[in-house]
């Protein structure tokens, strides 16, 4: 199109630090005047970006398991230790977010909300490979852009089959069955490919899952705190309950 | 990183990618396809950068598709290359362009085999052999050695294997498998994967 993507969505910088106070409700974030400095040309940055986090999803005989960590840095800045990185997008849906926090958040909105007119205008839910091509090409104007997702799309299609896509707005969708996406997703993957197996029971799946995030939380200083861990089965998405990495990797 | 290569005889195209998605040091998916198939005796392998390969290359086979659902035939492999040229020239001097390498492999009823060597600034050749990558350093002189235009289909699988042999010894990235496929007058065949094996 003509218009140019970074118009789409662009927001004063002093409405974006109020935004940013409302959206971690654990810490209040005031930035001084000026501050960061910016390194785009086109539009200046309300604050300071960062992508540091380790998420992980891989598809076994149980269905799909995805986990994550809880860290929200900026820079230097815990900016939140109790955020949300694996949101549901339908009840068969899951998707692990990685990259700019807002991004994530934003475009998962989008994106459920693509899918439920989706499925009101053709009386059937996407498939999880349909969603991962309506997220790419949907990110793919943004390409060049400080736009950052990088996220995995878990979920059950059709009552048939489990299904995982990595989708990140580079403009990759890869099929496949095991990702690990984020700054601590090399140490992740070392623990990850050493276990993972078909046969896998549920339980060892998600102490798998945790090991492989609280591996990642020891060695990457972007990664920390807790673990969210999701399943998703025929029936719909489950949320284990948030635990401390740290304290369930010690007590299996 | 990626690796594409093909070798045309006189009455067909051998193609053969690599099948390694890769993101920074990590090896994201170890079969993936880079190829892309065009129409019945048309195949687009494509590499470069990580998105613009498979949204290039996709566009550009709807497209292909469109033309024979608009007209009732095929575009030639000739037209097929040609047109994939001119929209990356349309795109190389905009906002967006697209930094993909490729290579178009084809049989034509009437002109019969044809490789067509595409890059990113849009240069378009028709060659009887060409290569992608860090890995053509290293093959396109076996190629220039033992290519012959009267190669059997045999021995043009068996000069692949050398390149592969050749890239599993002296190339510093692994690439653990490569997609073959052979398109002739009867269409594209799948061939057997390759596996390079043994202490390089």
């Amino acid at each position: 199109g003509s218009e140019s993507p970074i118009q789409f969505g662009q927001i004063n910088p002093n409405i974006a630090s109020n935004f940013i106070n409302t959206l971690h409700q654990d810490l209040v974030l005031s930035f001084p005047p000026g501050f960061p400095p910016s390194c785009s040309p086109s539009v200046p940055l309300p604050f300071t970006m960062s992508h540091g986090t380790t998420t992980l999803a891989f598809i076994f005989q149980g269905g799909v398991i995805a986990a994550a960590d809880t860290r929200s840095s900026c820079n230097g800045l815990v900016a939140c230790p109790a955020s949300q990185k694996i949101l549901p997008v339908h009840s068969h849906l899951v998707g692990t977010t990685s990259g700019t926090s807002a991004d994530c958040a934003l475009w998962k909105r989008i994106l459920a909300r693509e899918l439920r007119l989706y499925q009101l205008r053709h009386g059937r839910r996407l498939s999880t490979a349909g969603a991962a091509k309506l997220l790419a090409h949907m990110l793919h104007p943004f390409k060049g852009t400080e736009l950052c997702v990088a996220a995995t799309l878990c979920g059950w299609d059709g009552g048939e089959r489990p299904s995982l896509y990595y989708v990140c707005s580079d403009g990759t969708r890869l099929q496949g069955e095991l990702f690990s996406v984020g700054s601590g997703s090399p140490y992740a993957y070392s623990v990850l490919d050493g276990g993972v197996r078909w046969g896998l029971t549920v339980e060892e799946a998600t102490s798998l899952a945790r090991q492989a995030v609280y591996r990642a939380t020891h060695r990457d200083a972007y990664s920390g705190n807790c673990v969210d861990v999701y399943h998703i089965t025929s029936k719909g998405w489950a949320r284990r309950d948030r635990e401390d990495a740290e304290f369930k990797s010690q007590h299996p | 990183m990626e690796y594409l290569i093909g070798i045309q005889g006189p009455d067909f195209v051998l193609v053969a990618a690599d099948n390694v998605a890769a993101s920074s040091i990590i090896q994201m998916k170890q079969d993936q396809d880079k190829m892309f198939k065009l129409s019945d005796k048309i195949l687009l392998l494509c590499v470069g950068e990580a998105g613009d390969t498979v949204q290039f290359a996709e566009y550009i086979q709807k497209n292909i598709q469109l033309y024979k659902m608009r007209n009732g035939y095929e575009l030639s492999p000739t037209a097929a290359a040609n047109f994939t040229r001119k929209n990356l020239a349309d795109y190389l001097r905009s906002r967006t362009p697209y930094h993909v390498n490729l290579l178009l492999a084809g049989f034509d009823e009437t002109d019969g085999p044809g490789l067509y060597f595409m890059d990113y600034l849009s240069a378009l050749a028709k060659a009887p052999f060409a290569a992608h990558g860090y890995g053509a350093y290293l093959t396109l002189s076996i190629l220039d050695r033992y290519y012959r235009p009267d190669l059997t289909r045999d021995e043009a699988v068996e000069l692949l294997k050398k390149c592969i042999e050749e890239l599993n010894k002296r190339l510093i990235i692994n690439l653990p498998s490569f997609s073959v496929r052979l398109i002739d007058k009867d269409g594209i065949h799948d061939l057997e994967k390759l596996v390079p094996v043994g202490a390089k």
